[in-house]
Formats: C-alpha cells, sequence, structure tokens
C-alpha cells in the first residue's frame, strides 16, 4: 500500500496501537487504557487531518490505489452485471468497463473507468486511461441505454485519456467528442459520479450528465496538476501550487456549480471504508434516479443541453 | 476566384504594419527556409511562395479570403465573467488577459462573422491564435453559442475555424465544460439540419480536436496544420519511441479517416462555396435559401459573386438582434 506522507503522524499512532495489542498482556489495565487514549487520539487526528486537506492533498487521496474502484462499486451496487465487451470497431477496452445490471432493482447501463488493483490488473486496465475503442463504447452503449430506455450510471476515475501513437491514429478526440455528444443526446436519464480522479476529456466524456457528483475528496480537473505546474511554472515540483490554481476540489466545484452535489466520504477517506463509501455513493444515485425518472423524454434533453450550455456563460 | 478585391484592404494593412515593423521586412520559410519578403508573403495568404508551406495567418485575413467580396459583419460576442478563478501562476490570468487584449486589440480569441459565401449565408466562428496560444475557456465558449444560435435562426451554414492549443487551463474546470457546451451548441445548427462545417488549421489539439471541431458534418483540413488529441511530447514521454513521421498532420488524420479533404488555403472559398451550393441549391434553378422567393437562387455555378442575396444578409441581420426567441421559432427559421 502506498503511504500518504501527511498520513504519517496517523499511521504511526496506529503502529504503536497494534503494538500494544501484539503484547496482549491482558493483565494489565494500564495497557487497555493507553490503547484506548491512543486510539481517540488517532481518530481525532484523523478527522483533523481530512478536514483541512490542502488541494494536493486531496489529488493524492483521489488517486489512492486502496480508493475504491470501479470492479468494487459494480460489486457491491449492481445486481445481475452483465458485462459487454468492445466497440464493434476495432476492439475492446479494458480500461472502460460497462454493461447491463440492475441498480437496487432498476435496469439500468453501467459504465466507468477502472483503474486496476495491483500490477496486473493495473496494466489490464491500462491504469484506467481508455483509447478511442472505451469511448467509442460508450457510445454504444449510451445508444443501447436509449433503445431499451434505460437510465445510465457512470463511474469516473481516471487521470485522463490514453496519450499513444495508436490512440491518436484512431481518432482520440473525435472519440471523445462522439461520446460527449452521445451523452448529450439521449433521451435517458445520465447519472455521473467522480469516484476518484476526473482527469480532463477523457472524464468529460462520459459525465456529461443529468445529474454530477463527486465524492468528497474526489478531483475533477481540466489538466493534471503536474502537467500545468511543467506548462505554467515551468516545473513539475509546482505541482501543488497548480492544483490550488486549478480549483479541482469537489468543494471547488461545487462552488462554481459546475457539478450538482458532494458525496461525503467516511471519516479518514474512501481508503479506509470501501464499504461505507459504496453505499454513500448508491444512495445518491439512488435519490437522483427517483429525481429523474418522472422527467419525460424532451424535458430531461432540454435540462441536460441547457446546464451545459449555461456553463461559464455571459450573466 | 479573385484574389485580388479580397487583398485590397489585408495589403494597405500591410503597408501599415510595415512601418512598425521595418526589422521584420524579410523572414525565413520555417519549412524550406527560402527568404519570404513580407509584402509577398501577405500576398499571398502567408503561404511560402517557394515551397509552399502554409503559415499562419491572421483570423481577419482569412475572413476576408473566404466571404464574398470580403465583406462581413462582426457579431458582439457577449461578455463573460473574466477569471473567474483569480488564477495566478507565475503571472496573474488577469494580467495575461490585459496582455493578449493590448496585443490582439480583441476581447478573448474569438471572433464571430456573418457574411455570404457564393450568395450562401453563413457564419463563421474564428479563433485568433495570438490571443494566449487560441485557448478555449469560458469567452471562446460563448463565442460558438453565439455562432451556432444565430446561425440556426438565420438558417445560416455554420463554419468552425478552430486554431487552438485546446483548453484555457487558466479557467481549470469551466474550460473543460466549454466541451460540452460547444458541442451542444453546434449540435443546434446540426438539428435544424443546417450544414456544419469544421476548416481545420493550425493547430487544432486538447480540449478544441476533442469537442466541437471533430463532429463537423465536413471537415476540411489546411495542408500541414497540426491536429490531435494528446500533445506530442505527452505521448513520446508517454510511450517513449519516436513518434511517426508526419504524426497528426492534416494529411496523416486524412490518411485515417478523420477528414474528409486537405484544401490548400487559396482553395477552400471555393471548395465551401461548392459544398454549400450542393447542400442549399438542391435542384438546378433552385430558390435556395432565400426568404419566400425574394432572392433569386443561383443557378449552381461555383463562383457566387452574382447570385441573388435578398433573404441572406436580411436573415442574418435580424438572428444577430433577436435573441430571445423559442426553439420553435428558431427551427421553423432554419427550416426556411
Ligand atoms: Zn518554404
Amino acid at each position: 500500500m502506498t503511504k500518504l506522507e501527511f498520513e504519517k503522524p496517523i499511521l504511526e499512532l496506529e503502529g504503536k496501537i497494534a503494538e500494544l495489542r501484539n503484547m496482549g498482556s491482558h493483565d494489565s489495565i494500564n495497557i487497555a487504557e493507553e490503547i484506548s487514549r491512543m486510539q481517540s487520539k488517532a481518530e481525532k487526528l484523523l478527522i483533523q487531518t481530512y478536514s483541512k486537506l490542502t488541494p494536493q492533498q486531496k489529488v493524492q487521496v483521489a488517486r489512492h490505489q486502496d480508493r475504491p474502484h470501479f470492479v468494487d462499486y459494480v460489486r457491491e451496487l449492481i445486481q445481475d452485471f452483465t458485462p459487454l465487451a468492445g466497440d464493434r470497431l476495432y476492439a475492446e477496452d479494458f480500461a472502460m468497463p460497462g454493461g447491463l445490471g440492475r441498480f437496487r432493482g432498476i435496469s439500468c447501463v453501467v459504465l466507468g473507468q477502472e483503474k486496476g488493483s495491483d500490477t496486473d490488473s493495473r496494466i489490464r486496465h491500462n491504469f484506467g486511461m481508455a483509447r478511442p475503442e472505451g469511448y467509442r463504447k460508450a457510445q454504444r452503449l449510451m445508444h443501447m441505454a436509449q433503445q431499451f430506455r434505460l437510465p445510465v450510471i457512470t463511474l469516473v476515475d481516471t487521470a485522463g485519456a490514453y496519450p499513444g501513437v495508436g490512440a491518436e491514429e484512431r481518432g482520440q478526440a473525435e472519440a471523445i467528442a462522439r461520446s460527449i455528444e452521445a451523452c448529450l443526446r439521449i433521451h435517458v436519464p445520465i447519472i455521473s459520479t467522480v469516484i476518484g480522479e476526473g482527469g480532463s476529456g477523457g472524464a468529460i466524456a462520459i459525465a456529461t450528465a443529468d445529474l454530477v457528483y463527486m465524492l468528497e475528496h474526489s478531483i475533477y480537473s481540466v489538466i493534471s496538476p503536474e502537467g500545468c505546474a511543467s506548462i505554467l511554472w515551468r516545473s513539475a515540483a509546482h505541482a501543488n501550487d497548480a492544483a490550488a490554481a486549478l480549483k479541482l476540489t469537489a468543494q471547488d466545484m461545487l462552488e462554481l456549480k459546475l457539478i450538482d452535489g458532494i458525496i461525503p466520504e467516511p471519516i479518514g477517506g474512501a481508503h479506509r471504508k470501501k464499504q461505507e463509501t459504496i453505499r454513500n455513493v448508491g444512495d445518491r444515485i439512488e435519490k437522483a434516479l427517483q429525481r429523474l425518472m418522472p422527467w419525460d423524454d424532451e424535458t430531461l434533453l432540454r435540462q441536460r443541453n441547457q446546464k451545459f450550455l449555461s456553463m461559464g456563460a455571459a450573466a | 476566384m479573385n484574389w485580388l478585391t479580397n487583398f485590397i484592404r489585408p495589403k494597405i494593412r500591410a503597408i501599415t504594419a510595415q512601418k512598425e515593423t521595418p526589422d521584420n521586412l524579410w523572414q525565413k520559410c520555417p519549412s524550406c527556409e527560402g527568404m519570404l519578403f513580407h509584402r509577398d508573403l501577405r500576398e499571398n495568404m502567408n503561404i511560402c511562395y517557394h515551397c509552399g508551406y502554409h503559415m499562419r495567418v491572421a483570423m481577419v485575413d482569412r475572413l476576408r479570403a473566404l466571404f464574398d467580396n470580403g465583406e462581413f459583419q462582426e457579431i458582439q460576442v457577449p461578455r463573460t465573467p473574466h477569471d473567474p478563478l483569480k488564477f495566478r501562476d507565475r503571472k496573474r490570468y488577469a494580467d495575461r488577459l490585459k496582455e493578449s487584449r493590448a496585443k490582439t486589440g480583441r476581447d478573448d480569441a474569438i471572433i464571430v462573422a456573418q457574411g455570404l459565401m457564393g450568395g450562401v449565408p453563413v457564419v463563421v466562428a474564428g479563433f485568433d491564435f495570438d490571443f494566449m496560444g487560441g485557448s478555449m475557456g469560458a469567452a471562446v465558449g460563448e463565442g460558438i453559442v453565439t455562432a451556432a444560435q444565430v446561425a440556426a435562426r438565420a438558417g445560416a451554414a455554420l463554419i468552425a475555424i478552430p486554431s487552438s492549443g485546446g483548453a484555457r487551463m487558466q479557467e481549470g474546470a469551466i474550460s473543460l465544460m466549454q466541451m460540452p457546451r460547444t458541442i451542444a451548441a453546434v449540435d443546434m445548427v446540426k438539428e435544424a439540419g443546417l450544414p456544419y462545417i469544421v476548416l481545420l488549421t493550425d493547430p487544432t489539439t486538447g480540449g478544441v480536436s476533442a469537442s466541437f471541431a471533430m463532429i463537423g458534418d465536413i471537415h476540411i483540413a489546411e495542408p500541414g496544420c497540426t491536429i490531435g488529441f494528446a500533445g506530442k511530447r505527452v505521448i513520446q514521454e508517454t510511450i517513449r519511441e519516436e513518434l511517426p513521421k508526419g504524426f497528426q498532420t492534416a494529411e496523416y488524420l486524412l490518411a485515417h479517416g478523420m477528414v474528409d479533404m486537405v484544401v490548400p488555403r487559396k482553395e477552400q472559398r471555393e471548395t465551401i462555396i461548392r459544398i454549400l451550393d450542393l447542400v442549399f441549391r438542391k435542384t438546378k434553378d433552385s430558390q435556395g435559401f432565400g426568404e419566400n422567393g425574394a432572392a433569386p437562387g443561383g443557378n449552381g455555378r461555383r463562383n457566387g459573386k452574382k447570385k441573388g442575396r435578398g433573404g441572406g444578409i436580411a436573415a442574418l441581420r435580424r438572428a444577430a438582434n433577436i435573441n430571445k426567441r423559442s426553439d420553435k421559432k428558431v427551427r421553423a427559421a432554419a427550416r426556411r
């Protein structure tokens, strides 16, 4: 597991607690007391730390490898998940899993980016960076949702679209643009949640939704803070300055009215309590669906287009 | 096509520019390294007269060359909030904006213009690369939205001419949101059954290529221009291999099915007019786009100079002035 630098004092404390426990001398009331004292201290520290994470720390939390990923959400929230593969043009893209399933009783199309959780799966999923095939498959699934009149649930977690020769050759830009266009044109509800990293065009390609949520410590950005720093500050070492300037936290995004809500994470971040995080996301998606399902096609379409047409508009 | 008429005014401008920049009378072609005299270069639309290399050209000059008789009317783009994030890197974004405004005399990186091409009403949304690399923030998004609205209302064709490195980082996720925003905008034109043409020029990359620029009905690219999503350096750092020759050029995109044609600058007007003629005048003696038959339609000849323009400009003017009309009316206007 990668350790977050700013979590060090907490992790040290947790280590000491574990040590004390291992001593296991049940005869000593003092040790039990010491453990409980240290536990409450650790808890307090955790709350303190996570209530005032800097933007750059949020970037680290959002990228934490132990955060629940697409596959975890699907496992917990989707019954009868039936993965569907391929863009019918060239290939399957394992960075963009998706398919049919049942979310709390409702049939739906689910899709999103999967980063993988160990070396093998990370390579298999290309670290969550989709190629044109992924975005064309997303279009295919959205059109399928339209055909069967099923709502679409997307889970966003990507550093961005994959920058490679093949990807460019096969029209990465066009694939992303068309995926956004598909989002804007289908007559069924789309709900998107940024569960980790909302990286640029690769994210918006599947997040042009009726309702867009972000997990409390997730990020959404036009460019990675490292990329931004290397261009504007001429040094990636300024990533923390860039992270702050870009206003990429969920809280910033809500304030800028670019998203519709923030889903709370457990104390100490999603990577500490996966189940609770996933449940929170599920609850919010359920509420969103209840809100959107009664809308007629035209209202849904008009509102969605109007929402994005007004982003950054003149007053 | 008569280029002389189109270049009378640029010529005058070139002469004035000469006084301001006496040091730059000659410049080297970046491709063949041949020496180019600035006035000759300008008259040749910034195309190297030794090797045909297309250099960037000011959007205003481009517009003069595209529209009938070099005449067009600029449409005011409503002002969007400036510097919404109070962004600051080594420099304040507010200062960068000020500098770019002083340098270009424009509010932002987009020009929206209306006029006729071959007698057909056209709205153009063109980028000014000199304004922060043509990057797309809220103001550019507003320009595309304005252009699309005017085109849809007037029953005009929409032509986008991107020249942009992509999203404007200094506007954070607001610039990212211009991707769906501009797509929703150009879709209004498509919904109205009107042609949306993209003339891809150097460069068309990042968030601009991955949004409105890649979903045209027809894609025309300028020779040698860079078109792509990811930057070359980013790709190279990722794959750690040499990039193929001609990677991300117009010709490369043509070979890979992403653009319809690569058309030299001097043939672009003619090509677009031919397309518009085919789309707007469905029969040879068609009344065309004119309102209530007021405009005598052309007879399908490519040179549109002598064609009637009864409905065209008038419809455009009305559309630009009327901002609040219902969607139904927009569609009705578009169907005419
Ligand atoms: Zn040359």
